[in-house]
């Protein structure tokens, strides 16, 4: 009876705090949790979590694992809202599990339709979350809510037709009572775009086209005849939120045909860009183009990292991009003007940047039937991995794959629904395969990049004998954390590079690692092949 | 004739733990290969494979959809129902299973027996609109349970309820204890500082145990760390039987029946 009665009188009790916009807005002031993909809305990847530390780090032990079933890369950053862990086991299946132990409460898994196309791999990089709703972007092209306590759906609807190739494959941004999404399928001939979604219903709020058509010609311009019918330029990683301009940033990607421009001349706005939209319409306030007319799929689909500084002595609101092209930038998120910029990676395509940014094409790097070898590689010099900035060493790491390059050779192709565009053939790259290696100075090699970004120099390199599809995780200890393709994954100091502590994971790294905090405890976070790792300090 | 072919249960991932669970169920389960056993049997051996890690042991398990009421979103057809097992339902969390034609059509004829034993109407018809005023007003009923958007997830969610015999569901008011599934048991655990913790159980293991609390949190409990842990074979439930009359009952019972 007793029982009974304290439940019926706790029904009306306070229920536990929701995940308001206001706690996704400052997310910075509970560093125990972790409430966005990439870590707050400046997207710069840096816990204030202190527990951990470069003197304690090599007491890092493991703490529990998850084991996807899923044998696609595993590519999740979870969310950890007060104690509890949600993650998403590629490329649909999400779970709720106890940030202690990885033991289960509640899973979903969607089954996305058969018509699904991906370019690259059936993933899934993570949810979002306001109030007791998950949002969920599918491989099919659809976005879901689900409840937070039982993992019912709410909604689901299709952002994108996936037969003809649009998907959603990264974690949705939340900015106030929206959910914002991109889609993928820059491989399939879409026409890409960003929209934003009520929260509550799932109703279409406003839509920004990344091709630029009729809706704005000046733009339009820039595609040849109908090009932009099937432009590409998806945007199809997680952007970042600044509140006082009420600006929302996103990356685009590469036009399409990817190998073959020659259907599209002109620069092929907004492909490529980083794009600067007001958070209430979706209107276009600025954009700065990285690769304009882009032959070589240097997919500008990074994450912006937002960082409030100084230049020249004056306070300015900046951005920090680290380029798949193999440039970095500084630009100015207010107005899109670029400050600096400079190689961080051998880069042959173009000899350099003008004082505009605007790269300074190298003659004779287009793409030939006979094939052109052109540095970077497709890859890029760094792709969607999460870099970082750490306000206390004002440096950006960036996880990047250096020396890399690629025989990429044009073929002719045609338009066809569903069907992949891209008009080219990588004749050969300098990257490993293979479960062994045998690496000699040809090929290209993984390097965490410290670059400072005022001058562009290498604070420090972490060089590592595989590339990394790692993102990086830095924290207010000065501590980094990162992982490669060989499996390992590394403490490092911030400030030097030097090795702290590193654990072998047997399987490549294909995702950002994230910190949280639960009963006083502090737990970094990591997958690598099909498993999910949770280290902490030895008790 | 059913012959030991008909078994032929390779093509399906058979889950250990699932063939665990059908030793632990007893009953009448014929576990040995080559003895003749309906078509219906066959379909429940199927049924315990494949289908009952999602849909539960009475095909309600899975939130919205009841096997038993033979009424299906996306079919109407037995063809439409193997069908369905063969593809699954894209856009859901409904996989696609592989097995022999003969296995599908087994696994059809269980669930068609599922509702042919369902019960029939109670014998005070009811209102199902005045039903939703008392599960909403008088009766209490959001204080435990969801429907759609509102109430508490304290108690387990009655979206989907409504293919559930209606004499299941009066006795489950007028009864609760006799009908409160093992999968929705509560938990009272007491913390080495006398700290209590109730709530329903979500998963437990050697170690461990999950529950959502009595303020609608997710909880996990080291058992280590634990004074005290029941697990209530009672239902928290109240009965509300000389509560509500019986055509308070009935309509609520109806209201019910709507939510598939």
């Amino acid at each position: 009876m007793r029982f009974i009665i304290t439940l019926m009188a706790a029904a009306a009790a306070t229920l536990p705090a929701q995940v308001t916009w206001d706690r996704l807005l400052h997310a910075d002031r509970e560093p125990q949790n972790w409430l966005t993909y990439s870590g707050t809305m400046a997207s710069q990847r840096y816990s204030l979590l202190d527990q951990i530390t470069p003197a304690n780090a090599k007491n890092l032990e493991l703490k529990w694992v998850f084991q996807a079933r899923s044998l696609e890369k595993f590519e999740t950053t979870p969310l950890v809202i007060d104690g509890i862990m949600y993650l998403t086991e590629a490329p649909n299946h999400i779970y709720a599990v106890d940030a202690k132990t990885g033991r289960s409460f509640w899973d979903y898994q969607y089954n996305p339709s058969k018509d699904a196309r991906v370019c690259c791999g059936s993933v899934n990089r993570g949810l979002a979350v306001l109030g007791d709703t998950l949002f969920m972007g599918a491989i099919d092209g659809h976005l879901m809510a689900l409840d937070a306590k039982s993992g019912r759906v709410l909604w689901n609807i299709e952002v994108g037709d996936p037969k003809l190739g649009y998907s959603i494959t990264h974690a949705p941004l939340v900015v106030k009572d929206k959910v914002l999404v991109g889609v993928a399928g820059g491989e399939y001939g879409i026409r890409g775009f960003i929209a934003a979604f009520d929260a509550k219903t799932g109703k279409e709020d406003w839509k920004f086209y990344t091709v630029a058509g009729p809706e704005d010609p000046k733009a339009q311009a820039t595609w040849a005849k109908d090009s932009w019918q099937h432009g590409g330029a998806p945007a199809w990683l997680t952007g970042s939120y600044d509140p006082d301009l009420n600006l929302v940033y996103w990356g685009t990607g590469n036009p399409g045909p990817d190998w073959n421009g020659d259907d599209r001349d002109g620069d092929n706005l907004y492909s490529d860009s980083a794009v600067a939209l007001d958070a209430d319409t979706g209107k276009i306030k600025w954009h700065f183009q990285f690769t304009p007319h882009d032959e070589y799929d240097y997919d500008a689909v990074q994450i912006p990292v937002l960082v409030d500084g100084e230049w020249n002595g004056t306070p300015r609101k900046m951005m920090l991009w680290a380029n798949r092209n193999g440039f970095y930038y500084v630009l100015d998120r207010q107005t899109g003007k670029f400050l600096t910029g400079s190689a961080y990676a051998k880069v042959t395509w173009a000899t350099g940047l003008d004082e505009a940014g605007r790269p300074m094409r190298a003659p004779n790097m287009s793409p030939t039937k006979e094939g052109t070898l052109i540095y970077p590689n497709l890859f890029g010099a760094t792709n969607w991995y999460s870099p970082s900035y750490s306000p206390r060493t004002h440096l950006f790491y960036v996880p990047s794959w250096q020396e890399s390059n690629m025989n990429m050779a044009k073929i002719p192709v045609q338009y066809a629904p569903g069907q992949r565009y891209t008009g080219g053939l990588p004749r050969g790259q300098n990257t490993r395969r293979g479960n062994r290696n045998t690496p000699d100075e040809s090929q290209a090699y993984g390097a965490v990049v410290a670059i400072d970004p005022k001058t562009g120099k290498h604070q420090w390199e972490f060089k590592m004998s595989d590339v990394t599809n790692s993102g990086v995780l830095t924290t207010a200890t000065d501590l980094l954390f990162v992982g490669g393709k060989e499996g390992y994954f590394y403490a490092l100091n911030a400030k030097d590079g030097s090795l702290l502590w590193k654990s072998i994971l047997g399987g490549s790294v294909e995702s950002g690692p994230m910190t949280y905090r639960v009963d006083g405890k502090q737990y970094v976070t990591i997958s690598a092949g099909h498993t999910m790792f949770t280290f902490g300090l030895k008790e | 004739m059913m012959d030991a072919s008909m078994l032929n249960l390779k093509p399906i991932a058979l889950d250990i733990v699932c063939w665990s669970m059908l030793f632990a169920l007893g009953g009448s389960m014929l576990v040995s290969v080559g003895l003749a056993q309906t078509q219906v049997e066959t379909g429940q051996q199927l049924y315990r494979a494949n289908c009952f890690a999602c849909h539960g042991p009475d095909g309600d398990q899975v939130n919205g959809v009841n096997l038993r009421s033979g009424q299906f979103r996306h079919a109407t057809t037995d063809d439409d129902l193997a069908h369905i097992i063969d593809n699954g339902i894209p856009g859901t969390g409904m996989p696609p299973t592989a097995m022999p034609e003969a296995s599908r059509r087994a696994l059809v004829a269980y669930l068609r027996s599922l509702h042919a034993a369902t019960g029939t109407s109670t014998a005070v018809a009811g209102d199902a609109a005045h039903g939703q005023t008392i599960f909403e007003g008088k009766g209490g009923c959001l204080g435990c349970h969801r429907v759609g958007e509102k109430g508490s997830h304290t108690g387990p969610g009655l979206n989907g309820i409504g293919g559930r015999p209606a004499d299941y569901l009066q006795k489950s008011i007028l009864d609760p204890n006799e009908t409160v599934a093992p999968q929705n048991r509560y938990v009272r655990a007491v913390k080495r500082d006398g700290t209590v913790v109730i709530g329903r159980r979500l998963n437990e293991d050697t170690h461990t145990i999950q529950l959502i609390d009595d303020k609608e949190r997710l909880v996990s409990l080291d058992k280590s760390q634990l004074r005290e842990l029941t697990i209530q074979k009672t239902s928290p439930m109240p009965s509300y039987q000389g509560k509500l009359s019986a055509q308070e009952v009935a309509d609520l019972v109806a209201y019910l029946q709507t939510l598939r």
